[in-house]
């Protein structure tokens, strides 16, 4: 698994965190650690699709697979902090709140935010894909030989 | 990112864009007009018109060829924030801005194919004026004759004379724009 | 021929009334949630997704509930949205190599590193009508075991390191997209699987299912199949780096195919290759066969006539929407066409006749 708190760009690392969350969840994780700054729309929250490619034999040349729906956003704090969201669906107040995590974490908050918003729901996501990767785990067959024909 | 390049998109795309689409579809529908569109503040040193032209017409499936001045960080952030389109040389590109004289060698973009005459390039020509007079324009859209001031009669013609392959015009100063479509005639 | 008239509208506007309210069916019964579909007819929602080329689990779900369960009119429904949608841009290659598997099963290796792992398949179930569901259950819990952690390998990459199976080309040229430019012919090999992910399910099996009974023969062992989650990643421009937007469940199939070689190419594994949103292991098979048949060329082999081998003859009747529209078109209104037809076979008829008294009086 992937480290998420990339040391080398961790902003690449918390929007792809923020991108992936449950419906509503950086909603509520961020309005129970902060009260929402002020900010102006650089492009109001809008849906739109993205093209997702895969490779043939998975590892040969790319190919068109389908699209995805995605919503994207980009805000301005007061103080000039810009603030961007690329996330899968169609879901705008996801799409603000993302958005305002990425800029607030440009801020004296991202101390506050890193502990209270983006730990949180890693540790969650975390403990979502471990549970089923265990329910994999239980289906994996253990072979064991019945008869061996050695005449 | 600079605030500026990612500031001057429509505040109002939905509507913005339709307005600057209509303006453009006017435009090409009747060349020799002059049409007045806005909502766009894009950096230096493109028009305003030119703005316009570029955020309602250019996506991620128009590769923009940015020819002389207009080929700065500036512009170039701007466009990828705003319109996603990617940038390209003149011989790939599906819309092309630019003055006149930047945008030149014509014989550089595409004119479509008898297939697809549509798969041609679309030029923006920044001005330094627009005006109802100069050469004067005949054809389609055109009732008897109309009068603009054009870059160039005879290169003009020569794209006339690849009908119905060959480049569309569209003319841009300020916050006005005429369009000069393959089917138009100047003389 | 085509002629306007006037006068059905408000036929129209009442039957549109009454399919609202044949869809909803007997009110004494309560009504289908979004989520409720979404959730217990997943795959449902996975077909519409998968054949609509949309991922998007609620709207596949709406798009079913406004269909009442037509599938394909719900793929029509997601292809007509997906139309009105500004592309944002593409993602970089999806690495089905990291996926994380709930399943991962291989014919060709029984003891492969990662293991078989069955996942929530209904290949050993016994295919008996389970009353209990008929009734509100309790719900069982499924089993955990502690996970191993690391990336599964593909299976084909075990053959590949021995040089017995043909490599796949790393090429990063960008593909052609059947959503921006019309199918044209011949098409390669990047646009003919986008057309079969997208393919009608029953269409691609059937295909598939002719090539295992002979028709165009290359036996095929299924190498992997895996079902799992994988994120996307796509590069924004403003950012100057790429993120991870979100993630998508896919159906990976990888076949291994005999090939006794050619001029060029020493006997060999070849490959056919099926990837499909969702969980939909059948069309993924299917995908795969038909893939692999549709290489006769490039690999050299002899074109058997089969209609898996002919591209043109599959990618142009593939697609459900298309075929649909073109088949349901027949059903409105010819009246001009018709009465041309019935002025000349009356017209036929009275010559007919006509002759019939000459040759009757001679």
């Amino acid at each position: 698994m992937k480290d998420t708190f990339d040391e080398n760009n961790p902003r690449k690392a918390w929007m792809g965190l923020l991108a992936k969350a449950p419906d509503g969840r950086v909603a509520k994780l961020l309005d129970a650690a902060i009260q929402r700054p002020a900010f102006t729309w650089l492009r109001a929250p809008e849906v739109g699709s993205t093209m997702v490619r895969a490779r043939m034999g998975g590892t040969g040349a790319p190919f068109n697979l389908g699209e995805i729906t995605v919503t994207r956003c980009a805000l301005m704090l007061e103080a000039g902090e810009i603030g961007h969201a690329y996330i899968q669906g169609r879901r705008k107040a996801d799409a603000e709140a993302a958005a305002l995590v990425d800029a607030l974490m440009q801020t004296q908050a991202a101390k506050l935010l890193r502990a209270s918003v983006l730990e949180p729901l890693e540790a969650e996501m975390t403990a979502a894909k471990a549970v089923r990767a265990s329910k994999a785990a239980a289906t994996k067959v253990d072979f064991f030989t019945m008869v061996r024909g050695e005449d | 990112m600079q605030t500026q390049t990612l500031s001057g998109g429509f505040e109002d795309p939905a509507i913005q864009s339709a307005h600057a689409f209509r303006g453009i579809m006017e435009a090409m529908a009747r060349p020799g007009t002059l049409q007045t569109i806005s909502g766009a503040t894009p950096p230096a040193p493109l028009s305003p018109a030119a703005g316009c032209v570029l955020l309602a017409l250019c996506d991620t499936d128009t590769p923009v060829h940015l020819a002389g001045e207009t080929d700065c960080e500036a512009v170039r952030a701007w466009l990828a924030f705003h319109t996603g389109a990617p940038t390209t040389g003149s011989t790939h590109c599906m819309f092309a801005v630019g003055t006149w004289d930047t945008l030149a060698p014509l014989s550089a973009y595409q004119i479509g194919t008898s297939e697809y005459p549509d798969r041609s390039a679309t030029l923006i020509v920044e001005c330094p004026a627009l005006e109802t007079s100069g050469a004067t324009l005949t054809g389609p859209g055109i009732k008897d004759h109309a009068s603009l001031s054009v870059p160039d009669v005879q290169a003009l013609q020569s794209n006339r004379a690849l009908f119905p392959l060959g480049l569309d015009f569209i003319l841009t100063c300020e916050n006005q724009l005429a369009a000069l479509p393959r089917t138009t005639e100047v003389s | 021929m085509y002629v306007a008239v006037k006068g059905g509208e408000r036929a129209i506007e009442n039957a549109h009334a009454w399919l609202a309210e044949e869809r909803r069916g007997d009110t004494d019964v309560a009504e289908l949630s979004i989520v409720q579909i979404r959730e217990q007819l997943s795959l449902a929602v996975n077909r519409v997704m998968a054949e609509g080329s949309l991922y998007d689990p609620d709207l596949a779900a709406l798009a079913i509930k406004q269909a009442r369960g037509d599938l394909i009119e719900a793929i029509f429904l997601i292809r007509a949205y997906r139309t009105t949608l500004p592309r944002f841009g593409t993602s970089k290659p999806v690495e089905t190599g990291t996926m994380a598997c709930d399943r991962r099963i291989s014919a060709t290796f029984k003891d492969l590193p990662g293991g078989q792992v069955l996942g929530p398949t209904f290949d050993y179930t016994h295919r008996l009508l389970d009353f209990k569901l008929a009734a509100e259950g309790d719900l069982p819990e499924a089993p955990m075991r502690e996970a191993q952690v690391g990336e599964v390998p593909h299976v084909t990459e075990f053959l590949n390191r021995e040089g017995l199976i043909e490599e796949a080309l790393h090429d990063d040229a960008p593909p052609p997209d059947l959503t921006r430019e019309p199918l044209e012919m011949p098409a390669e090999r990047a646009l003919r699987l986008q057309a079969l992910t997208r393919a009608d399910e029953g269409f691609t099996l059937g295909l598939a299912y002719s090539t295992q009974r002979g028709y165009a023969r290359n036996h095929a062992f299924v190498g992997e199949l895996r079902i799992g989650s994988v994120p996307v990643e796509m590069h924004i421009p403003e950012l100057g780096f790429a993120i991870d937007i979100g993630e998508v469940t896919l159906t990976e199939c990888e076949t291994v195919n005999q090939f006794k070689g050619s001029k060029t190419e020493p006997p060999q594994f070849t490959r056919g290759y099926g990837l499909v949103f969702g969980l939909n292991e059948r069309k993924a098979i299917s995908m795969a066969l038909v893939d692999r048949a549709l290489r006769w060329e490039e690999l050299g082999e002899d074109n058997e006539g089969a209609p898996a081998q002919d591209a043109e003859f599959v990618l142009y009747h593939a697609d459900n929407i298309q075929a649909t529209g073109f088949l349901e078109h027949i059903k409105l209104p010819h009246y001009v066409d018709f009465q041309s037809e019935l002025e000349l076979v009356r017209k036929l008829r009275r010559e007919a006749g006509a002759s019939d008294v000459q040759e009757a009086a001679e």
